[in-house]
């Protein structure tokens, strides 16, 4: 069961662009292809911790902007021969509405709302 | 239904060629590839290491099975193919398999040369070009003593220094006075034979081999023409290599020495390629690595249906792989008319190095016992630089000149398994020789992506690329004279550069649909570089894509390790005053910034902004009359000026007043690189203007432009540009040479590294020669500020929505 949270419209995020979502503790990148796909990682380099939503997105990966590893968006996996993973979450466009699955996030959305 | 790709040699360069073309295309073609060895392809070139026990056979397979399986291709070991019917373009494999074919690739090799004499076929004789012959080699030396190795040129000698450490007594045989003389000259051969006599290995000079004499079907001895017998149970016979082409001759295509093939590639019959050893191109065959990877790159590029590349030959360069021996060759050195010869010999300490020079340009270059500037010759005698400016240091090469990162000195062979070459990612020389064995890395960027090496500063660039050269001899193939730009494309900076003018391309998506960039969108290396291309080519037409941006340039701040930001504030030439000094100390204070510094460039940094309260900290600091320092940018940075002639007692002109003025002119411009100035008011120099991008210095009677300096990774002290008696000529000046650098360097290229490729006397020639192209630079350069001198800070405060980028999307509880 899905806990999906609305963040937002798809017009806050520039194409080949992300934004940050804070969510407690975690912070979450929300990136934007070229072709208006979405996708949602921690926003944490798994190299040294680079926050991934200031990087250069490009086709479906983002670049990170400390030392250039290469995350993959769709696996949040580094690209070879860079090594390491990000967690992801699961994002989804109802109208432009953005919707971001966070577990157990349930209770403080409606507290939000 | 796609077309089928025949590949008849499972070699480098056949396989070279089908990975090059599968990055291009994965789709466009079946896949059949022939080898007549059982084995996978493997790098040939490191056999040397694989016989002298440096290596095993299975460190130098570079594509196993599982590769052609992943790629969808097939491969035929130990299939030899024994005809080609072209009438029916098909091949016929020795035990009868037929393949037809649409394309076909011939990269068969070449054949070692065996000598016609009596006594070659008995057991015991062979040549050195395969596995097969390294293991008949490896069984020899743990049976036998005494090993003969004909042939003294670099194959001969390694095959020779392999089996001595084997533990064989060996003997080479040279038919000329100098080994390696395709490679050496006298004096270089004569300090490479002594070394190698002094580890023990013996050598028959100017001596013809006879025959070989047999004792119960296996070698005993070589007989010479002058009547001496040499005992020898291990006969390696290395004087050379020739073009397999027998299978296409014939079949009917056109050979000479080799296969002869046009710049692209292509043979007379045109479904049939070919590459590598057994490929004859503009009169040339090639029998190292090198030329083989350009050749593969063209090749594929036409398999590809690309059809824009072209193969204009090589110049190569030999390194012996013989660990202890430090000797690199390259070019012509016989010496003609009008040859110069610049000669550094000091015998005790075993270094010699040779250039020849014509039309002041490197063709040739011997070095031994300090190989260590190999590269950096070889680079300038492909790109043919005009070495005039830096003729008098040239002989002591690149650590002398300054360039990017040389270490200095031959450190590398002397350098331990865990001493640390990279100091940025903390990478260690046992880490890149592993890699580099390992993962079969072949270039710098290869290395670079692997194990981060040279990938931050650069400054380890040169130690890296001595541990390839160290690692892989004469495999290594030196960086091409014009790299591509990044791996979305096959074009080069400069290529791209001139399309954009010439095709009027105004966007990003333009140049890359226009120059059919290999990925939809681009890299984080391409977007930056076409985004600053397009920025310097319409000035006020071209809408900057932020996106496009490194992320320092588009939040206007610099981003720190732990993800906040750092703010500098303009301070012209340096100068500040009370009243912004305490708005600053305002702004650290109402945000709590929890780090003030004063930086090198004279200004003051504020750290540890997060990047939601940037805007405020922009509000407050413009509010109080200041605007961004661009601390983050490809831009101009700073001025940095001493107090001069208005305070000090030895000041001669206003220094402080001209940075100022050349500040105010030259802020907001983008740049290829970052551009720092300053001006001292005095030789004395306190501004240190000697290692800026450009620095002037004030004496009596004018301005001294110094210009190519860098206080960076290596410091480089700047050369002298020209001198001029006014403000105005200087600040002229300046323009036009900071619009002859926004329009000539590539992106991310400093000032000096782009001076040290076009050389001083090219900048002056524009600069200064000519008055009116001077002018028209600056002019230029005025032009283009008009859109550029824009305060980002104060444009984002203003702008409705800003929030939006600079803010959390969302906070959730």
């Amino acid at each position: 069961m899905n806990d999906w949270v609305d963040i937002g419209v798809i017009g806050d995020i520039p194409r080949l662009g992300a934004r940050a979502v804070r969510a407690a503790e975690t912070k979450i990148a929300v990136f934007r292809t070229d072709d208006d796909r979405l996708f949602a990682l921690e926003d944490k380099c798994p190299h040294r911790s680079g926050p991934l939503s200031q990087g250069i997105v490009h086709g479906c990966r983002v670049t990170c902007p400390l030392h250039n590893l290469v995350i993959d968006l769709q696996s949040g996996e580094a690209v070879a021969p860079d090594e390491g993973r990000v967690g992801r979450f699961d994002v989804r466009l109802v109208g432009d509405r953005i919707q971001l699955d966070l577990p157990g996030a349930r209770g403080r959305h409606l507290e939000l709302a | 239904m796609r077309e089928k790709l025949v590949v008849v040699g499972n070699g480098m360069a056949g396989i070279r060629t089908v990975e090059e073309l599968i990055e291009r295309t994965p789709d466009l073609y079946d896949i059949v590839v022939f080898g007549s060895e059982p084995y996978g392809n493997y790098n040939r070139i490191l056999l040397s290491p694989v016989l002298a026990g440096e290596k095993k056979i299975e460190d130098i397979i570079l594509n196993d099975d599982a590769w052609y399986a992943d790629n969808g291709i097939v491969l035929h070991k130990g299939k030899a193919i024994v005809r080609i019917d072209r009438r029916n373009r098909c091949v016929v494999t020795a035990d009868g398999l037929v393949e037809t074919y649409d394309r076909l690739l011939i990269a068969t090799g070449s054949l070692p040369i065996m000598l016609p004499i009596p006594g070659r076929d008995l057991a015991g004789v062979m040549a050195f070009r395969d596995i097969g012959d390294v293991e008949g080699m490896l069984d020899a030396a743990a049976h036998y003593k005494t090993a003969v190795v004909i042939g003294g040129g670099l194959l001969g000698l390694e095959a020779a220094n392999g089996l001595m450490k084997k533990g064989m007594q060996v003997t080479v045989v040279h038919l000329m006075d100098v080994l390696m003389e395709r490679q050496l000259d006298a004096e270089a051969a004569g300090l490479l034979r002594k070394s190698l006599e002094d580890r023990g290995m013996r050598f028959v000079m100017g001596a013809r081999t006879e025959a070989l004499i047999g004792d119960g079907g296996r070698v005993a001895g070589v007989r010479l023409a002058d009547g001496h017998t040499l005992p020898a149970e291990l006969v390696v016979m290395a004087i050379g290599i020739k073009p397999n082409v027998e299978l296409a001759r014939r079949a009917g295509v056109h050979c000479d020495r080799g296969i002869v093939v046009d710049d692209t590639m292509l043979s007379y019959d045109g479904r049939i390629y070919a590459v590598g050893e057994c490929a004859q191109h503009r009169g040339a065959v090639y029998g190292l690595v090198a030329p083989l990877f350009e050749q593969a790159k063209v090749c594929a590029n036409h398999l590809a249906r690309k059809a824009f590349a072209s193969y204009k030959g090589s110049i190569t360069s030999t390194k012996l792989k013989v660990t202890g021996v430090d000797l690199f060759s390259a070019g012509e050195f016989s010496g003609g008319p009008g040859d110069e010869d610049i000669v550094m010999k000091d015998a005790k300490a075993g270094v010699y190095r040779r250039l020849v020079l014509r039309d002041n340009r490197i063709v040739g270059a011997v070095l031994y016992g300090d190989a260590i500037d190999g590269a950096w010759y070889f680079k300038h005698m492909r790109s043919g630089t005009d070495v005039s400016d830096m003729r008098r240091q040239l002989i002591f090469g690149e650590t002398n000149l300054g360039d990017s990162g040389h270490g200095g000195g031959d450190v590398v062979a002397k350098m331990a398994a865990d001493a640390e070459v990279c100091g940025c990612n903390g990478v260690c020389k046992g880490a890149i020789v592993d890699a580099i064995a390992q993962k079969r890395l072949f270039t710098l960027d290869d290395v670079r992506s692997h194990t981060k090496a040279s990938s931050s500063c650069g400054s380890c660039t040169g130690l890296v690329e001595q541990i390839l050269a160290s690692t892989l001899g004469s495999d290594y193939s030196i960086a091409p004279k014009e790299k591509p730009m990044c791996g979305c494309t096959d074009h080069a900076h400069d290529v791209v550069r001139k399309t954009i003018v010439q095709n009027q391309l105004h966007s990003i998506r333009a140049v890359m649909d226009f120059l059919e960039w290999k990925r939809p969108d681009g890299c984080h290396a391409c977007r930056p570089a076409l985004n600053y291309y397009l920025v310097c080519a319409w000035p006020g037409e071209y809408e900057d894509d932020y996106q496009s941006r490194f992320i320092n340039e588009r939040a206007h701040a610099n981003i720190q390790k732990d993800g906040t930001y750092s703010v500098v504030p303009r301070m012209w030439g340096g100068l500040t005053t009370s009243s912004e000094l305490r708005a600053i100390a305002d702004v650290a204070d109402r945000y709590a910034i929890p780090t003030v510094k004063v930086t090198g460039g004279q200004r003051i940094d504020l750290l540890g902004v997060p990047k939601d309260r940037l805007r405020d900290v922009w509000a407050d600091l413009n509010a109080a009359g200041m605007i961004s320092g661009a601390a983050y940018a490809k831009g101009l940075r700073t001025v940095k000026t001493c107090v001069g002639a208005e305070w000090c007692r030895f000041g001669t002109q206003d220094s402080t007043g001209l940075g100022v003025k050349l500040e105010k002119m030259c802020w907001g411009s983008w740049t290829p690189h970052k551009v720092k100035l300053a001006v001292s008011g005095c030789p004395r120099n306190c501004a240190e203007a000697t290692i800026k991008d450009l620095g002037i210095i004030c004496v009596e009677s004018g301005y001294e432009i110094q210009i190519g300096g860098n206080g960076g990774v290596k410091v480089r002290a700047t050369e002298l540009l020209t001198k001029v008696a006014t403000e105005e000529e200087a600040l002229e000046i300046t323009g036009a040479y900071m619009q002859l650098y926004r329009e000539q360097a590539r992106y991310l290229e400093r000032t000096a590294h782009w001076i040290e490729r076009v050389g001083l006397s090219y900048v002056k020639t524009r600069i200064v020669d000519d008055p009116d192209g001077r002018r028209a630079l600056h002019e230029r350069f005025l032009h283009s500020q008009k859109f550029a001198q824009f305060d980002p800070w104060a444009e984002r405060v203003a702008e409705p929505g800003f929030d939006r980028e600079f803010n959390s999307m969302k906070e959730l509880a």
